[in-house]
């Protein structure tokens, strides 16, 4: 008997509990393709993501094409492809920086009373503007670069992040253990992140899937508009923002951007919510 | 510093904890005197809201705002015989302390553990946090305290998850974590009233055992009587905040020399003793009222209101805790009555 007992609601493997979710599965699947496809763009491109071929210029899709060509007569899907590394790139470097900013701001406000009311009003103001108004201005303040898109899109979700981790911990802060920790002389910071932090990973995994999708969008509504990554630079969101002034005559150019956006996103909405549904005790029961 | 006798390990004097806020001021515990002796177990009984929980944690330094030690002393006796004054220690002197010299166990073993870590992984933890050792070293530390504490099949159970661990086994696995780094003095704050009754004995058994072996003093606090009489050697009763008797265990249960404590014993439930002759269930004892708001203490005696035996000058001052008989003291005018 030792060890065997399991008790519900604590089997080990995440994954083997996600199968049970067809709809997180499948977004799951469809996030690791899009991945893949990224990951693997040098080889399966058809053409270089930068080869101009004149000749060609809008060609619609076919079997030389697969997805058309540009105003310039450069393959489409390789482009999707090549853009695919940037956008999900950017989307995983925004989720890193937001939640370095998003987990030391809601630690410190919901483990130390007295920093709690001056952190979660700098959360609040943050939160007031609106997103894509708000990395405008960080991008408009520190230039436009890849980092500085990251950088801004990093602070612009962070409050969100903030504020999951901070209503966590006020409730482990009080729990036994804690202070079970602290009468057995752990020391403060090994205290927040052995004992609270990693007790508050799992609405933040759900969170950061959100967020991964929200950034996607952000950096492409960025892009679209013209203030985000410089458009030399292959993304999702310059190709749709090039494809809008041929969308009458040809539509191919927007279409598959997008698509592969919508894909993406919707895969990862999918994802975040079979993941809250699993990770949430109060949802877990009715599976 | 002050002295302390050299078999004492923990002296607490006039302590006095309170809880200030802009309307009022809550004496928790107001003028509290109690000595352990090495290698002995004093217990601190009363009822909800007497002061001893606060008692513990004032000791452990763990009193949380608005709360805060408004004076007195707690002197303790550390392993190098260094004698420390715990009321006026600095936040990170307690931390050296917490662990390593005293150690606290709590009342609920089912959420006293981090649901995440191994049991292993957590008693592991106390040993390298206080002590420079190897992951392996600490691991088969954490082996040998699981054996300590007397859980089957340890090197299995080191590997588990305290939802794979009863109640009890729990306990077990909290007195291991506090007994690690071999604290002398451990503070246990109601360990066995969450437990069965059945697992209230054999926790109190261990105890008992690992007192003798690691020779550490107990600071026991609990409300049950018979748990008392079980693993104490010596007895402090606190009502509102104060001591209102204190006696070696076995003067204690045999004569009360304060009607409080009377009143505790009246109301432990008895097999024999609450059945007539006639077979007739008698009713049990209760002491009427309830414990006064400790910010709206009455002028005299805090328990005169609920006592039979209270006279007009019981009303008047409070009554100053008096020697009542050898090696004890009681703050009632009229224990020599009783």
């Amino acid at each position: 008997m030792a060890g065997a007992v399991s008790v519900a609601g604590q089997e080990p493997n995440l994954l083997m509990r996600l199968m049970s979710r067809p709809t997180a599965l499948a977004g799951l699947v469809v996030l690791v393709v899009v991945t893949l496809a990224a990951l693997l763009a040098p080889w399966l491109s058809t053409h270089a993501p930068g080869q101009l071929s004149i000749v060609n210029r809008l060609t619609p899709p076919g079997s030389a094409y697969l997805m058309g060509t540009d105003d310039l007569g450069r393959d489409i899907f390789s482009r999707v492809l090549h853009s695919g590394r940037t956008s999900l790139m950017v989307g995983f470097l925004v989720v890193g920086v937001a939640s370095v900013i998003g987990i030391f701001l809601g630690l410190i406000a919901g483990f130390f009373r007295k920093a709690d009311a001056p952190v979660s009003r700098l959360i609040d103001a943050m939160m007031a503007f609106p997103d894509i108004l708000l990395a405008i201005a960080l991008v408009a303040a520190l230039g436009a670069s890849a980092t500085n898109v990251i950088l801004a899109l990093g602070i612009v979700y962070a409050p969100r992040l903030a504020r999951v981790v901070r209503a966590s911990t006020l409730v482990i802060r009080e729990l036994p253990y804690v202070e079970a920790a602290r009468a057995l002389g752990v020391p403060t910071p090994v205290i927040l992140v052995r004992h609270v932090l990693r007790n508050v990973t799992s609405p933040l995994l759900v969170q950061a899937t959100f967020i991964f999708a929200q950034a996607i969008l952000a950096e492409a509504g960025l892009s679209f508009l013209g203030v985000g990554i410089s458009p030399d630079i292959p993304t999702w969101g310059t190709m749709i923002s090039t494809g809008r002034q041929f969308m009458s005559t040809a539509g191919w150019m927007m279409l598959f951007p997008g698509l592969a956006i919508v894909v993406t996103v919707l895969a990862l909405q999918l994802l975040g919510d079979g993941l809250r549904d699993l990770l949430d005790p109060r949802l877990a029961k009715d599976i | 510093m002050t002295t302390l006798p050299a078999d004492t390990i923990l002296s607490v004097r006039d302590l006095r904890t309170w809880f200030t806020t802009k309307r009022f001021t809550a004496k928790a515990v107001d003028g509290v005197t109690f000595d352990l002796k090495r290698g002995e177990t004093l217990a601190v009984v009363g009822e909800s809201g007497s002061g001893k929980s606060v008692t513990s944690l004032s000791i452990m330094g763990l009193v949380s705002k608005p709360g805060g030690i408004a004076g007195g002393e707690i002197l303790f006796r550390d392993r190098k015989e260094r004698v420390h004054d715990l009321a006026q220690l600095t936040p990170k002197g307690f931390r050296a302390m917490r662990g390593r010299e005293i150690a606290m166990i709590f009342q609920e073993p089912m959420t006293s553990l981090n649901p995440l870590y191994t049991v292993g992984d957590q008693i592991g933890e106390m040993i390298s946090l206080h002590e420079p050792v190897s992951r392996q070293e600490a691991r088969k530390r954490a082996l040998e305290m699981l054996k300590h504490v007397e859980i089957p099949d340890a090197e299995n159970r080191l590997d588990d998850y305290p939802h794979q661990m009863s109640g009890g086994m729990r306990q077990r696995v909290m007195i291991a974590m506090a007994l690690a780094c071999n604290p002398s003095l451990l503070i246990a704050d109601e360990p066995t009233t969450a437990l069965d009754v059945t697992i209230q004995a054999q926790i109190l058994d261990l105890l008992r055992r690992l007192q003798k072996q690691f020779g550490m003093s107990i600071l026991f606090v609990t409300h049950n009587l018979g748990v008392v009489a079980e693993i104490a050697h010596e007895v402090v009763v606190m009502y509102a905040g104060r001591v209102v008797e204190q006696a070696p265990v076995n003067d204690l249960f045999a004569r009360q020399k304060h009607p409080y404590t009377k009143g505790l014993l009246a109301c432990t439930p008895h097999a024999k003793r609450d059945i007539t002759e006639a077979g007739v269930r008698k009713a049990l004892y209760s002491i009427t009222g309830s414990v006064p708001p400790i910010t709206d203490l009455p002028p005299g005696c805090a328990f005169a209101p609920r006592c039979d035996l209270a006279v007009e000058a019981c009303r008047a001052v409070p009554p100053a805790l008096m020697e009542a008989g050898a090696g004890r003291l009681s703050r009632c005018l009229r224990s020599n009555e009783l």
